[in-house]
């Protein structure tokens, strides 16, 4: 059974692997587009001050500035390591 | 009022340069006044691939600089009438790039000019900015490849943000994609993104595919823009792509599975 599945199983194109890459990292791209310029300084200071605190990683903090019509809301996620 | 149009990537390597002289060259043919200018400084290319360089006296620089008129700069192109090329300086410091001068300099050339071709140089910084700075067209040369893509989409970012159309909230300027380097072959086989793949990722209209094809660097060796190549599949896909940029329906060619015959699998022929 095993043997059989393994002979039926396609190898993904890489062209398609390609495709899905960039999909990601072109959303992620036109989403930074439309943030004003001081986000990513505002993202690292931010994050020093965290780590003055807590340990975490770059990426276990997410930030994001959403705009409605007449306000902004600035969303600040960040993941807090268990404690040991 | 000439039309600026710039050709431009991101990434370097992808075909600006065979691109620009190209599709300035093709419109010169169609009966454009056209003038192609070279707007990378420093590592000027253009000449070379025009077939040229032992023409050049005076360049961007020296005309931004008042050193030289404009008329004295401008090269006039053997082949192809209706045709002269502005080169970049190969000495100078890229900062003596003023956004005043190229607009001035644009400006007397617009009142003379049908299109104005500006070849941008590789990256995101001063030279390419300045370049896109004055377009109402854009053609974004691509290859299917990751990283081309990937910085064609930045390219589109600045084209919507750091142009002038954008800062004075006029029409944006036109996108065209041009894919070039690609090999049907290796698409069919899966291992290359497919025309779709890519012009679904930037979301722009396609004006034209260049096939890979050994006529290009056969072009450029010899200084001779590949659209005077009419034998060749890329000579013809870039008049294609010139038609189109003329506002044609031309139907697009050269993305099928080439098959190789007996010979050319014996002595290696490659695609014209």
């Amino acid at each position: 059974m095993k043997l059989l599945e393994f002979l039926k199983r396609e190898r993904k194109k890489s062209a398609s692997v390609a495709k899905e890459r960039l999909q990601i990292i072109v959303a992620h791209q036109r989403g930074e587009r439309d943030q004003p310029d001081y986000m990513p300084m505002l993202e690292n200071e931010l994050l020093e001050v965290i780590r003055r605190y807590v340990q975490v990683d770059q990426d276990a903090i997410n930030i994001s500035l959403d705009r409605d019509n007449d306000c902004s809301v600035l969303e600040l996620n960040v993941t807090l390591p268990r404690d040991e | 009022m000439a039309k600026i149009i710039v050709v431009t990537s991101g990434k370097g390597g992808v075909g600006k340069t065979t691109s620009a002289a190209a599709i300035a060259t093709g419109l010169a043919l169609r009966g454009n006044k056209t003038v192609v200018i070279d707007f990378d400084v420093g590592l000027r290319n253009l000449d070379l691939v025009m077939g040229c360089e032992r023409r050049v006296v005076y360049d961007l620089i020296n005309v931004i600089q008042g050193e030289a008129g404009l008329n004295q700069a401008l090269i006039r192109d053997k082949r192809t009438e209706n045709l002269h090329i502005l080169p970049a300086s190969q000495t100078r410091d890229k900062a003596a790039l003023t956004p005043e001068g190229v607009e001035k300099a644009l400006e007397t050339l617009s009142q003379e000019y049908d299109f104005i071709v500006c070849d941008s140089p590789a990256g995101i910084e001063h030279g390419a900015q300045l370049a896109m700075y004055f377009a109402d067209e854009a053609i974004v040369v691509t290859n299917p490849e990751v990283s081309s893509v990937r910085d064609s989409d930045r390219i589109l970012g600045l084209l919507a943000s750091k142009t002038r159309r954008a800062e004075r909230s006029e029409p944006p300027v036109q996108e065209h994609l041009l894919i070039t380097r690609y090999d049907p072959n290796r698409v069919t086989s899966g291992d290359m993104l497919t025309l779709e793949d890519v012009r679904e990722i930037l979301a722009i209209n396609l004006v034209g595919l260049i096939p890979e094809s050994e006529a290009v660097l056969r072009a450029s060796n010899q200084g001779v823009p590949v659209v005077h190549d009419m034998d060749s599949d890329a000579g013809k896909a870039y008049a294609d792509t010139v038609s189109r940029l003329l506002g044609e329906e031309v139907p697009l060619r050269f993305y099928g599975y080439q098959k190789k015959g007996l010979l050319s699998r014996m002595f290696g022929g490659g695609r014209r």
